[in-house]
């Protein structure tokens, strides 16, 4: 029997998950073996023309990271569909926009203005030089691929079979994932969520939790954490509660708070809003003013409840006409 | 036509439904705007009721509870006076008026003051005119894909 076709593509992503299919080690020998890798720019040499000679549903599977950004991410991804049987978001960044899909808290104008005119380190002439998609040279006119004002998930462009959350996901329940198709048992219904737990990241936590009251907020660098100690408890806004499990809570036990890379738990449509619901469950305020000060010490609450899910969220961009 | 804003009320069951059922049976006139919903609880509304409610085209969301001290369930409504300014935080921060979220106590007799508050919303998101945001326009375009329920 031919060995399964396997293709792997990067979006808008840090590459991070490539290097993390890779931080399997040794078992990346056993992935090379048992699959016909036919695609996967970050490590072998092919061009998006030997993807479009392919027939259609000749990939078996399809692990396709980063988030959608640009024309030729979304162009990819449509091809990429259209060619494999098995679509995976792998990584925050696909299933929910990840660290790119921060780019919706602003505009492109502005990232644009921002990056090639205004930066303190950017010297710009006439105003700032901007990339321009197409561009005429003697050799004929180039064309570059066109930003996109809003960043998507792969799932708001394209049908997604599977998800593989993280950022980036971990080695070893990649390997969970790899083997579990290798084994050769029926796949999971389409929408699942593959290589991640069904609780929180709290489930995972070794920190010790007792009641939950708090006054008073602390960012990380403010506050020496106890070593044993729940972070939250400690008045560090750690995204534990509104996080899935699956990664080892690899964070706090390492003194650093969750920042919800897992995205939410199941059945949660929002992480944002359950971070709310969960943080106002445990201040310890019964009057307005009170409250108001408290909340107040939270800096930032869009940019911590959404890290990775903005792009994903129930309202997925911030409006910059009412306020603004 | 004139601008009609569309409202959501997240109705308490034991106290501010009760009291707008009063606000009906003593024919109080208020405005028609409001579409409500009833939930068991002020705290029973999950911050993500309300994100879905904007998602979906509300010009503005009311919370209505038992007053503080009078929760059927003792402090359910103290989770309310936590979320809802945290909330409006959060909606500012998306770039909604926090102005469209308001929280509000009406015990089952206070037929009248349910009947001012939705006049008094619906008169405020008048003046403020129609919410539009960009997920509006995002999830309505052809082709688009917007798996927004759970990941199951």
């Amino acid at each position: 029997m031919a060995k399964p076709r396997l293709a792997l593509y990067w979006a808008a992503s840090c590459g991070g998950c490539e290097i993390a299919v890779l931080d399997v080690q040794e078992k990346i020998l056993d992935i090379a073996n048992a699959f016909d890798i036919v695609f996967w720019p970050v490590a072998m040499d092919f061009k998006y023309d030997d993807v479009r000679r392919m027939d259609d549903k000749s990939i078996d599977i399809c692990l396709f990271n980063g988030a959608i950004r640009n024309s030729e991410n979304n162009e990819i991804a449509e091809l990429l569909r259209k060619k494999s049987k098995v679509l995976v978001a792998f990584g925050s960044c696909s299933m929910e926009g990840g660290i790119p899909g921060l780019a919706n808290l602003t505009t492109k104008d502005d990232i644009l203005k921002f990056v090639y005119k205004d930066s303190p380190s950017t010297v710009s002439t006439n105003g700032g030089t901007y990339p321009q998609t197409h561009t005429k040279m003697p050799e004929g006119e180039i064309e570059i691929p066109e930003m996109w004002d809003t960043v998507k998930s792969l799932d708001q462009v394209v049908d997604v079979e599977y998800y593989i959350p993280g950022c980036p996901p971990q080695p070893e329940q990649i390997w969970n994932v790899v083997s579990y198709i290798l084994s050769g048992q029926p796949l999971p219904p389409s929408g699942a969520i593959l290589g991640a737990g069904e609780k929180s990241c709290c489930d995972e936590c070794t920190r010790t939790k007792s009641e939950k009251k708090l006054k008073q907020f602390y960012r990380p660098f403010e506050i020496q954490a106890k070593p044993d100690e729940c972070l939250l408890e400690q008045g560090i806004v750690c995204m534990g509660p509104a996080t899935r499990d699956g990664c080892g809570a690899l964070c706090p036990k390492a003194g650093m708070p969750c920042r919800g890379c897992y995205g939410p738990p199941p059945n949660v449509s929002d992480q944002g809003a359950k971070m709310i619901s969960a943080l106002s469950s445990v201040i310890d305020a019964h009057e307005a003013d009170e409250i108001d000060r408290i909340l107040n010490q939270i800096a930032d609450p869009i940019g911590t409840f959404y890290r990775f899910s903005l792009a994903h969220s129930l309202l997925r961009r911030v409006d910059k006409h009412e306020t603004h | 036509m004139a601008f009609e804003p569309k409202i959501v009320g997240f109705l308490c069951n034991w106290c501010s439904y009760t009291g707008a059922d009063l606000a009906g049976v003593s024919r109080i006139k208020s405005a028609p705007n409001m579409r409500i919903i009833r939930t068991m609880c002020s705290g029973r509304v999950d911050p993500a009721f309300i994100l879905k409610a904007f998602q979906l085209g509300a010009d503005g969301v009311v919370v209505m509870g038992c007053h503080l001290g009078d929760c059927h369930y003792q402090e359910g409504n103290y989770k309310t006076i936590r979320r809802i300014p945290f909330l409006k935080k959060l909606i500012e921060q998306f770039g909604i008026d926090p102005r469209r979220l308001r929280l509000e106590w009406v015990s089952a007799s206070e037929g009248d003051r349910f009947a001012e508050v939705v006049n008094e919303f619906t008169q405020e998101m008048r003046t403020l005119g129609p919410l539009k945001l960009p997920v509006h326009e995002l999830m309505g375009k052809n082709g688009e894909r917007a798996k927004h329920a759970v990941h199951e």
